[in-house]
């Protein structure tokens, strides 16, 4: 399983992703650079987590304009495997790859806190190996995250399975609606979520929840 | 030729940050604010003399980048 990790200014996560890609799938990922016009030969393409360009204008608006995403864009379309996490996620919103925006935190708080994540769609590649309705632990650190979309939008998301991560147990950090914490696109491969299964994989984490996640890359 | 542009949340986009500043202003005495909303506001200087294509190039500008069309309107004043 070849994957690369998308590197823009400001960026802080990648070395997280790119380590968890690492122990989980036995490869280390290329690192692309967000000038860079050309992705390498990957299955996987993974947006990582961080403050590109320091949240300047919209979290994640300026990197969504970068050279590389071109790239993303059309290989995307082509059904490279695309994964956004956190300003990732921002990223691939603010670049049309899937519907909706994230928006400040309802309470205006930046929230770092460990939440409860129950995997609604078991049926995308990032999903495959954990149960549908299976609820794990994942920390989440942002300030805009609270996923918006006009109601069309999200009846389609709900009415399609689109839903793929949703907050259980009352733990929505963000006031993100329906408690949308990850969706994918209409063919699934493109996925942004705001939490870090990345950080939830180490016994040095302290849990190893979303282990199962990473593995069932292996399984594509 | 100077362009000034307001990009605003769209209604029912919810505005944390405006509600926290009605907040202060109704704690700082201000009585009778009934509603805050904030916006952002550019100031971009064009080089462009045609006052039509500049304002097609803005256009282009605030849809592409300035503004996200998903939650905000944007407003272009030419001057």
């Amino acid at each position: 399983m070849k994957s690369a990790v998308l590197l823009f200014p400001g960026i802080n996560r990648n070395e997280d992703m790119v380590m968890a890609l690492h122990k989980t799938t036995g490869v280390k990922p290329h690192v692309v650079w967000h000038t860079e016009t050309t992705l390498p030969d990957v299955d996987l393409v993974v947006v990582p987590g961080g403050f590109s360009y320091g949240d300047y204008l919209r979290c994640g608006a300026i990197a969504a304009r970068s050279p590389i995403m071109s790239d993303v864009r059309a290989k995307a379309l082509k059904g490279l495997k695309v994964l956004a996490v956190c300003n990732g996620f921002q990223i691939v919103t603010e670049a049309g790859l899937l519907p909706g925006a994230l928006v400040r935190n309802a309470k205006l708080k930046f929230v770092c806190k460990e939440v409860r994540l129950r995997i609604e769609n078991n049926q995308t590649y990032f999903t495959k190996k954990v149960a549908k309705g299976h609820v794990v632990s994942c920390p989440v650190a942002h300030g805009e995250g609270n996923y918006i979309a006009d109601p069309e939008t999200l009846k389609r998301l709900e009415g399609e399975g689109r839903v793929v991560f949703r907050y259980a147990e009352g733990t929505n950090p963000n006031g993100a609606m329906n408690d949308i914490a990850g969706i994918c696109n209409d063919a699934g491969n493109v996925i942004g979520m705001m939490p870090h299964p990345e950080n939830m994989i180490e016994k040095l984490h302290g849990k190893q929840d979303c282990l199962p996640l990473f593995e069932g890359l292996l399984a594509a | 030729m100077k362009a000034k542009i307001k990009v605003t949340l769209k209604n029912g986009v919810l505005d944390p940050q405006g509600k926290a500043i009605e907040g202060a202003l109704g704690s700082m005495g201000f009585d009778g604010v009934n509603s805050v909303r904030q916006g952002k506001y550019f100031e971009v200087e064009l080089s462009e003399t045609d006052k039509s294509k500049a304002q097609a190039a803005l256009k282009t500008m605030c849809e592409k980048l300035i503004a996200n069309t998903v939650i905000e309107n944007y407003e272009i004043e030419l001057a």
